[in-house]
């Protein structure tokens, strides 16, 4: 068996005592920032990107991979136990976990939305390694009106899973688009948007954007009203799960796993809209709905599983077609760049120890995950004590190093002061920051395939309509816009991110 | 409800009421003529530059028609800025910006001349200012440990190559 076969290549990378190492902080990491609040894994990994470049590729992915789930962990025990989510992906959980906390249930809350993650997690490292393959073959016959249409699709599922207006989600989208055509022409070495400032020709670094907009703005937001966070819970007992929660959770494990991974595969999906849409479906097929929003086991092994499983899943469209589904993937690929690795279906078959080794490290990380968190839940809600104006001096320290050693160019230095601004400023407009960065990484990507299908036809647009799979893909993104805009679905889709 | 989950949305306290009589919602005409002048701007730019034809795209083609999507849709947001229910703006980290905005820069001014210790210090105490709970004594105690904690993690276990003591110290 092939898989088999790749799956033990996998492990023999993923399990060398140095990737042990890397894959063991990565998820420490991932969980300590995951459970604080007011940083996310984004501006973690942005922060820790320019560090990365010290290891070997396949160790600093391990370590940019671990953070990212072990931050789905991290944030679900600040929303058990605070009532607010470390990550936004556990936003749902904190509805029937804090419930559950209040009950005096802490401790179960947070096994099961710990077994549910680590099953979700499990079965989703199955899945990228089984579909993977697969896509990759399907990717390699990819010409450029192919590349073109996905991206055209991943561009605008971030904008469909994007929190509040459409054309604002749009309008980032664009924006994205233009501020990554700064630098130069790379057809014909035209010097392109650089105000004349030497720096810029070579583009806009794309760590100090995600560093100014995800970590400098979100500190910002997080000073315009500072209030102490109330840890009610200051002792975790009773971990175990009562047989009567095994037989609620089980099934709710299982759709939430099905759910998030299903979600996660999506250009532009990932965690957060896995487990808005488990703890949806949960409420509607449940027999006791009205427990819900009162401390519901199902309400939190579901959405616990589901965001989980996004997570897993939305490394596939990153491993096979180099397309970032979410701003994390998008920082995963400018962590391969930088390790001199073109991202995009040639990874598996040039890169196996690389790509096998990832996806083992996942499980792998994922058991670190639950052997490690439920003993050290002491250690966790201590950290929760920490205020936060003792930890943001810290973050904007990482970031400044962090960013400086990535060309040890001090205008990058400005420029994430600069995106900070912005970042900001864009916040306070109600325009996410996810579609901007999405819209950056691929923005040179489109024009670049864009202007190759163009020549490759000899200038007629046709050829993206001709090809089928490209075809395909454009009603696809097509479909997902005009089912955004209609206004039907629109008021669902407002009620299902604010859903109560 | 959108407070509890969405970090964008912050408070709404405080002079939110008298908005909702405007005619128009401020935060989406901000964001609309915003997304109109950034368009016209890269127009602008791209216009200058050789657009070409579909056949043979020029640098400035794609930028062009990308910026000519963007201003128009600053317009619509302006227009629906009209018709939507409007929102408060919430409250802005002024005393935020104020001391976390310079701290990178600061960074960037004396990681060089001072070196990385004092620089990183300097950033470091800049920053902690930024919160109104900060007391002078925390925050030196603080960023000492959090220059120590980052000399030893990025200068000697990583060995990032950052001189610790710059030219300026007469080193």
């Amino acid at each position: 068996m092939d898989l088999l076969n790749n799956l033990e290549l996998g492990f023999a990378t993923a399990a060398s005592p140095y990737n042990l190492l890397f894959c063991f902080t990565g998820v420490i990491l991932g969980t300590l920032i995951g459970v604080l609040p007011g940083i996310g894994a984004t501006a973690t990994i942005a922060m820790l990107l320019p560090i990365t470049f010290q290891l070997e590729p396949v160790s600093s992915l391990i370590m940019l991979a671990g953070i990212y789930y072990g931050a789905q962990y991290g944030g679900s025990t600040t929303a058990i136990l605070i009532n607010m989510p470390g990550e936004s992906s556990s936003a749902v959980t904190a509805i029937d976990g804090y419930q559950m906390a209040r009950k005096g249930r802490a401790g179960a809350a947070l096994a099961i939305a710990a077994i549910g993650s680590f099953f979700a997690g499990t079965v989703s490292t199955i899945l990228v390694a089984v579909f993977a393959p697969p896509l990759t073959a399907v990717a390699l016959r990819f010409g450029s009106p192919e590349y073109f249409s996905l991206m055209i699709v991943g561009l605008v599922s971030s904008v469909a899973l994007a929190h509040g207006s459409v054309v604002k989600a749009l309008g980032m989208v664009v924006l994205g688009l233009l501020l990554g055509l700064v630098g130069t022409d790379i057809y014909t070495g035209t010097p392109r948007f650089n105000l004349g400032i030497l720096e810029l020709s070579d583009g806009l670094n794309f760590v100090a954007l995600a560093v100014g907009v995800f970590g400098i703005a979100e500190i910002l937001r997080n000073l315009e009203n500072e209030h102490d966070r109330d840890v009610m819970i200051k002792k975790v007992t009773n971990l175990l799960p009562t047989r009567q929660d095994w037989k609620e959770m089980t099934a709710p494990i299982l759709r939430g796993t099905v759910i998030g991974s299903a979600l996660g595969i999506l250009p532009g999906g990932g965690a957060i809209l896995a487990s808005f849409a488990s703890y949806t479906v949960e409420k509607r097929i449940s027999n006791t709905p009205g427990e819900f929003g009162k401390g519901a086991v199902a309400g939190v092994a579901g959405p616990e599983s589901a965001n989980n499983a996004g997570a897993q899943t939305s490394f596939i469209p990153m491993l096979t077609l180099g397309i970032p589904a979410n701003p994390v993937m998008a920082l995963m690929i400018g962590a391969m760049i930088i390790q001199g690795i073109v991202p995009g279906p040639n990874v598996a078959t040039e890169q196996p120890a690389l790509f096998w080794g990832i996806i083992a490290s996942m499980w792998i990380g994922n058991l670190m995950l639950i052997l490690l968190n439920l003993p050290l839940i002491g250690l966790w809600v201590k950290l929760l004590t920490i205020p936060y104006y003792m930890l943001f001096p810290a973050i904007i320290a990482f970031c400044s190093i962090g960013v400086y050693s990535v060309n040890s160019n001090v205008f990058d230095l400005y420029a994430v002061a600069f995106f900070g601004l912005i970042g900001y400023g864009l916040a306070k407009l109600r325009c996410e920051p996810a579609p901007l960065l999405l819209g950056f990484v691929l923005g040179p990507l489109l024009e670049e395939h864009l202007r190759r299908a163009m020549i490759m036809s000899r200038g007629d647009p046709m050829t993206f309509l001709n090809r089928p799979i490209s075809l395909g893909l454009l009603l696809l993104a097509a479909a997902v816009l005009v089912v955004v805009l209609l206004p039907s679905i629109r008021k669902k889709r407002d009620e299902v991110f604010v859903e109560d | 409800m959108e407070e509890r989950f969405w970090p964008f949305y912050v408070a709404s306290n405080g002079d939110g009421e008298h908005m909702k009589d405007l005619s128009f919602s401020l935060r989406d005409l901000i964001c609309g003529v915003l997304f109109i002048f950034i368009g016209l701007f890269f127009a602008i730019q791209a216009y200058g530059l050789e657009v070409g034809t579909a056949l043979r795209m020029g640098p400035g083609y794609f930028p062009f028609v990308l910026a000519g999507v963007l201003i128009l849709l600053g317009i619509i947001v302006v227009i629906q800025g009209t018709q939507l229910q409007h929102e408060p703006m919430g409250p802005i980290a002024w005393r935020g910006m104020l001391f976390i905005l310079p701290a990178p820069i600061l960074f960037g001014l004396t990681v060089r001349g001072l070196g990385f210790v004092p620089s990183l210090f300097l950033t470091g105490l800049v920053a902690a200012f930024a919160s109104t709970k900060m007391r002078p004594g925390t925050a030196l105690l603080l960023v000492g440990g959090l220059t120590l904690f980052s000399v030893i993690v990025f200068s000697y276990a990583l060995g990032l190559p950052f001189r610790r003591f710059g030219p300026w110290l007469g080193q």
